[in-house]
């Protein structure tokens, strides 16, 4: 941690959500904590079922039983958002903390029309009249390059491609010009050109607008053009965290290295993929100790004990006995 | 839309045809209405006048074809036993069955609805389960006995409710209703509860299991996300969603209210339709039987292309003819 706590915008401290199911409870995220500076892009990363989205919902105040948060906090701007009153919450979401979805085709309302969406997500906020809130619509169309503002409002989502649903999602996030955008996995549904453009998009607008981001994703080569600073996630726990540049060139635990090496490269052509051997656990009933022991070529009889968090340099921690140097 | 609106016409006229030549087989092939008709004393030249007088000795088809020409004429014969035209005699005693079958519909929306949205947001709940367990009786109760057992307790213990008829009418457009009278809505009242209660049970059902599988849909995670207020989710978000499906089933149910009210009819001495089908088909009367038959098809047809209408307001997702994406 650099600097001055005071400019964190986002403080998460020992957060932990779990599930209560049949089976057991299910720790979905177990103990972590980062920070967000203002303007600042975080890149969550891990592979499906890591945590990192329950980690986004969690900061939103949208876990439902069974789920609940078990401990930490969360600080956002000084407010304590763990256990604010539900009216508190609903007041900052949307407003001063937004959230893109993975899939625009299902986080559209599909019998609303897009100005509905729009004008309903000014007025939660905003007292405002019907034709006030088109103009803003209008704006913020223009402003993330949708064609013909006016006359898109009034099309249904279907009538739209999967990259201008984003777009529009992505619109919508910006009305009220929030301090913290979560993005979870927004990408992940388009097809590659449009992904690019999405990213280019939404990076300039957070720059412009001095946001910050959290971008949710399983894919590392998306996140490594974009964000300041990486946490990976690996069976709800944080196992490695840093600035992108150290964790990308030196990654310290055997999981992001994994990772990092199961991306196919130019020069790798014919070649089979590198891949992590074994299967995540089920995140039931976490045996003690390193979740990642089992796949873990490293691993010994130290990681049955619960490794803690080792400096590799200012920027960069780890989680693990044997990191790599 | 217009061309959505031809094709739904042209398949009905084809399915009224379909269903009058099936009728008119159907009941061609059972019994024979001179043997009651006709005293048995009758001299056989009387007999063979009768049978002449009535189109019965011309060949199946002839018949048919003789029927099909007059009731495209708007002639669906006289009643053998009343002397008078069948679609006069149906349609003097439609407007009471059609007045109860909207009654128990209004009641079960009005029900339905609202209790089936309750027991889909608060599935865990002691009177969810109530509801539920409710509405499993009021599906595999027959209506017959449920209407003698209200009889037995309003009218016969209580008293505060009438047996049965219409009570008072007043003449709408030279129409009789009851629901304008205290007396007469006092006498739909049990009627059309007993009628009711099945439909009530499915719209619960329908209800709760539609909230709660769009409770887990994306768009009502973001419609939170952005921070709109609860009822706005629920009303909006969650119920435009649920209706789709409600609609079909109320105009089904509407169909099927007018048609099988029978039973209920009877039990309550209420002067409808299905009362008169009954004795209809128990005198052998014909032309009445075949115009009952044919009037319930195109109600069936009628409403289903109503249903058709509504549902593409609904959901624009179907609405053809509309803008291609």
């Amino acid at each position: 941690m650099t600097g001055n706590t005071m400019e964190n915008l986002l403080e998460v401290r020992n957060l932990s959500t779990f599930f209560d199911t049949r089976k057991g409870v299910l720790k979905a995220v177990n103990d972590v904590s980062f920070d967000l500076k203002k303007g600042e892009i975080l890149g969550l990363v891990g592979e499906s079922g890591s945590g990192k989205s329950v980690t986004a919902l969690s900061i939103m105040g949208l876990i439902d039983p069974p789920g609940y948060i078990a401990e930490g906090s969360a600080k956002f701007a000084g407010c304590e958002l763990i256990g604010m009153p539900e009216e508190e919450k609903r007041l900052l979401r949307g407003k001063r903390i937004a959230m893109i979805f993975q899939d625009p085709m299902m986080s559209l309302n599909p019998v609303l029309r897009i100005d509905t969406h729009m004008v309903e997500s000014i007025t939660a906020h905003r007292k405002t009249d019907r034709k006030e809130a088109v103009k803003k619509a209008v704006e913020v169309f223009r402003k993330v390059g949708i064609p013909s503002p006016e006359k898109r409002l009034k099309d249904y989502p279907h009538q739209f491609s999967g990259g201008m649903r984003q777009r529009v999602a992505i619109a919508i996030s910006l009305l009220h010009n929030p301090e913290l955008i979560i993005a979870d996995e927004p990408t992940t549904a388009l097809d590659v050109t449009i992904q690019e453009q999405i990213l280019y998009e939404i990076e300039r607008l957070s720059r412009e607008n001095n946001v910050s981001l959290i971008w949710v994703t399983h894919d590392i080569a998306v996140i490594a053009g974009l964000a300041h600073k990486l946490c990976v996630m690996y069976a709800g726990k944080i196992v490695e965290r840093g600035t992108t540049d150290e964790v990308l060139d030196n990654p310290a635990h055997p999981y992001t290295k994994g990772l990092i090496h199961s991306l196919p490269e130019m020069n790798t052509r014919g070649k089979p993929l590198q891949q992590i051997p074994g299967m995540s656990y089920s995140p039931i009933d976490l045996p003690p100790g390193c979740a990642f022991k089992e796949r873990c070529p490293l691993a010994d009889i130290s990681c049955e004990q619960n490794p803690g968090v080792t400096k590799i340099s200012e920027n960069h921690h780890v989680c693990c006995f044997h990191p790599l140097m | 839309m217009l061309l959505f609106i031809v094709k739904r016409v042209t398949i009905g006229v084809f399915l009224i045809f379909l269903v009058a030549f099936l009728v008119f087989c159907g009941v061609y092939a059972v019994g024979n209405p001179v043997d009651i008709l006709i005293s048995p004393l009758a001299t056989q030249e009387e007999v063979q006048q009768t049978i002449k007088a009535m189109g019965l000795d011309l060949p199946l088809h002839r018949q048919f074809f003789r029927f099909l020409g007059n009731t495209l004429q708007g002639n669906l014969g006289n009643s053998f036993i009343h002397s008078e035209p069948a679609v006069d005699i149906i349609l003097r005693r439609l407007p009471a069955t059609l007045e109860i079958a909207f009654f128990a519909m209004l009641l079960a929306i009005l029900m339905g609805i609202p209790l089936g949205l309750f027991a889909g947001l608060n599935p865990n709940s002691t009177r969810s389960r109530g509801i539920m367990a409710g509405s499993i009786l009021c599906f595999s109760l027959p209506n017959f006995w449920i209407g003698l057992l209200v009889i037995m307790v309003f009218a016969v213990n209580l008293g505060i409710l009438p047996t049965g008829g219409r009570g008072e009418t007043v003449d709408l457009f030279g129409i009789p209703f009851s629901f304008l009278t205290l007396n007469g809505l006092k006498h739909m009242l049990m009627p059309a509860f007993t009628l009711s209660l099945f439909q009530i049970a499915l719209i619960i059902r329908l209800t709760r299991s539609g909230t709660r599988e769009t409770l887990n849909m994306d768009y009502i995670l973001y419609a939170r996300a952005r921070g709109l207020s609860r009822q706005r989710v629920v009303f909006v978000h969650l119920l435009k969603n649920i209706l789709i499906p409600v609609v079909t089933v109320v105009g089904l149910g509407l169909a099927d209210l007018i048609a099988f009210a029978t039973v209920t009819e009877k039990v309550f001495s209420w002067p409808g339709v299905g009362r008169l089908f009954l004795d209809s088909v128990v005198n052998m009367d014909r032309p009445v039987i075949i115009a009952y038959v044919m009037m319930i098809v195109m109600i069936f047809i009628g409403v289903n292309m109503l249903v058709d209408i509504v549902y593409s307001i609904l959901d624009p997702r179907i609405r053809l003819g509309g803008r291609k994406h």
